[in-house]
């Protein structure tokens, strides 16, 4: 057998673990993403052989056609239930690290939902927001038949169904970050505070607020970066009927229904700076903290 | 006889401790104010209990009712029967719920095991060795943190379709494993912990690099490689994005494409449906009432990195 020495070992080492996962990086990663850029100067419709460059006009064409740009509006329904989100799950979170009775139940109870397969998890809820379904059923039930509503058919009602169902599916996960942050302050500090004579309020307050800020900043910009990329959620339960159409699925509809790929990579290339200025913007603002 | 002075006083400490731990409870308990914001606590948590409860309760309701009793009933009254399995046999049969589950666990088993050799492999390499390039193959993965994957698919279905893959398992496996950059971060920071000293010992022993890796690294990686694949299998067994875009055959079904056929298959039969949901629902409940610990573990520790 051949005997190399330890420097050409290391050599062979390095070239051959990282060969195939650089090789991967690079097809499935940066080569789509500069891809990206050149197809959305292009008229392909994902069947030619020829691409013809075509310059700046799909992004004139976007320019021109302001409702192409519509489903980003509905990011702001995401984002805003994002929020709401992230306040309830700090509180549950607060909640289950007490000493309540049942506090581990409530704590799987409340997460459970986050590791439930996606399209199952949509389809229950486009069951239970049926007409005469189960939420109106529960609603007439409890003596809340007022309050009944057209959950997915009428569009000033359907964007906060969605939302909802996304809470639904997506608290558990806001839920575990703070509990894992809270979990790591030293009880003894609300033993001090208690000592002196600190109400609940105070402790969480002057102990509580500033431990989970950073996590609570981390979050918020996470769930902007998942707001601008919602696509599983609108597409099982409506399709994207009565405006809930979110942009990823504009982009992939305008790409594989109406094969214009270099429109779709336009939208595309749109996407993916916003996404990436705000992920600098958080970089910056996080970074001394982390 | 110190012993036993030692135990009753011990008993003492703990009967006044726990005297007093009631006192304070009953003093409190007087305070209208804490009252108040106790029954706040368990109102807001029992709401959110129902709100979690109610929509998979009604679904598992349905999955064991008749057609004509689910449109007859309130959709949230317990079926005649709960031994009425036809509904199950049904999606089973007609819905190539076999086909699926059968096609996410080669894709799955497939891609962790790749993921798992790479990962930690990159991961040896980038915490071991010093070498030119080290910084831009760093640079490279925290760069590639910064394409999200759901937003370059357009281009990325050029690739797939290039390398003859559109309908082949192999296309998503790919994607599963070279899209994953969470991992590294979790490898690289595991491996910190594992000292050099165990390295050279082996070294000196006559151990080779890539034996090094095999013998000692790899078995130690066991609890990063355990969060790894816990994040991975939730990831892989829920997506749907990409079996939708590079797998649209119905030979190709996975888990979560072949749920979401079924409203064409099975058009209003919502029992039927109900059915399916379930039967896709319990692995993943399963496996979290098994690994929980690991799961809240595995979760925090993938979004911190990521």
């Amino acid at each position: 057998m051949l005997k190399l020495s330890l420097k050409q070992q290391q050599r062979v080492m390095i070239i051959s673990f990282l060969f195939i996962p650089l090789l991967l990086l690079c097809v499935f990663s940066f080569y789509p993403a500069t891809q990206l850029f050149s197809l959305s100067m292009t008229d392909w419709d994902g069947y030619a052989e020829v691409k013809n460059y075509v310059g700046f006009e799909n992004y004139q064409s976007l320019l021109d056609d302001p409702a192409q740009l519509e489903p980003f509006l509905n990011t702001f329904y995401y984002f805003a239930g994002a929020v709401i989100q992230i306040c309830l799950a700090l509180w549950f979170a607060i909640l289950v690290n007490s000493k309540l009775m049942g506090r581990n139940l409530f704590k799987t109870l409340l997460f459970i939902p986050f590791v439930l397969n996606t399209v199952a998890a949509s389809m229950v809820f486009q069951i239970f927001y049926q007409v005469d379904g189960a939420l109106d059923n529960f609603l007439q039930a409890v003596g809340l038949a007022g309050w009944i509503q057209p959950w997915l058919q009428d569009a000033g009602v359907v964007p906060w169904s969605l939302v909802a169902a996304s809470i639904w599916r997506y608290l558990g996960f806001n839920l575990i970050l703070f509990f894992g942050v809270l979990q790591s302050i030293p009880q003894d500090q609300y033993e001090a505070a208690r000592i002196e004579g600190a109400g609940e309020w105070q402790q969480f307050r002057f102990i509580t607020l500033p431990s989970i800020k950073l996590v609570f900043g981390l979050q918020v910009f996470l769930a902007f970066v998942g707001s601008l990329s919602v696509f599983d959620i609108p597409m099982i339960i409506t399709k994207g009927a009565n405006g809930t159409k979110t942009f990823v699925m504009a982009t992939l509809e305008t790409a594989f229904t109406f094969n214009d790929f270099g429109l779709a990579s336009a939208m595309a290339v749109v996407l993916l700076l916003v996404v990436i200025a705000f992920m600098l913007l958080q970089r910056l603002l996080f970074r001394e903290s982390k | 006889m110190q012993a036993i002075t030692e135990s009753i006083s011990e008993r003492d400490i703990k009967r006044v401790e726990r005297q007093l731990a009631r006192q304070r409870l009953l003093s409190k308990m007087k305070r209208p104010q804490w009252l108040f914001w106790m029954l706040v606590k368990y109102v807001t948590l029992l709401m959110a209990s129902v709100a979690v409860l109610i929509p998979p309760y009604a679904i598992l309701m349905a999955a064991f009712k008749t057609p004509t009793e689910y449109y007859a009933k309130s959709k949230v009254d317990v079926p005649d029967s709960f031994l009425n399995f036809a509904n199950f046999h049904k999606v089973f049969l007609d819905g190539d719920l076999g086909l699926a589950f059968y096609n996410t666990s080669v894709i799955l088993l497939i891609s962790l095991l790749f993921t798992i050799l790479f990962g930690t492999q990159v991961a040896y390499v980038l915490s071991r060795f010093e070498f030119r390039g080290k910084k831009m193959v760093l640079v490279a993965y925290i760069l590639a943190m910064f394409v999200p994957s759901v937003t370059t698919q357009v281009a990325t279905f050029e690739i797939i379709k290039a390398l003859g893959l559109i309908n082949s398992k192999f296309s998503v496996i790919l994607l599963y494993i070279g899209a994953d950059v969470v991992m590294i971060y979790v490898f690289l920071q595991f491996m910190r912990g594992i000292p050099q000293e165990l390295d050279e010992a082996a070294k000196i022993e006559g151990c080779s690099y890539f034996g090094i890796y095999w013998r000692i690294i790899l078995p130690l990686l066991k609890p990063a490689i355990a969060t790894i694949v816990i994040l991975r299998t939730i990831y892989i067994y829920n997506d749907f994005y990409f079996p939708l875009l590079y797998m649209p055959e119905q030979s190709q079904v996975t888990v979560s494409t072949a749920l979401y056929k079924f409203t064409t298959v099975f058009g209003t039969e919502w029992t039927t449906i109900s059915a399916g949901i379930i039967i896709i629902l319990i692995p993943s409940v399963t496996l979290f009432l098994l690994l929980q610990k690991q799961i809240y573990a595995g979760v925090t520790q993938g979004a911190v990195k990521g």
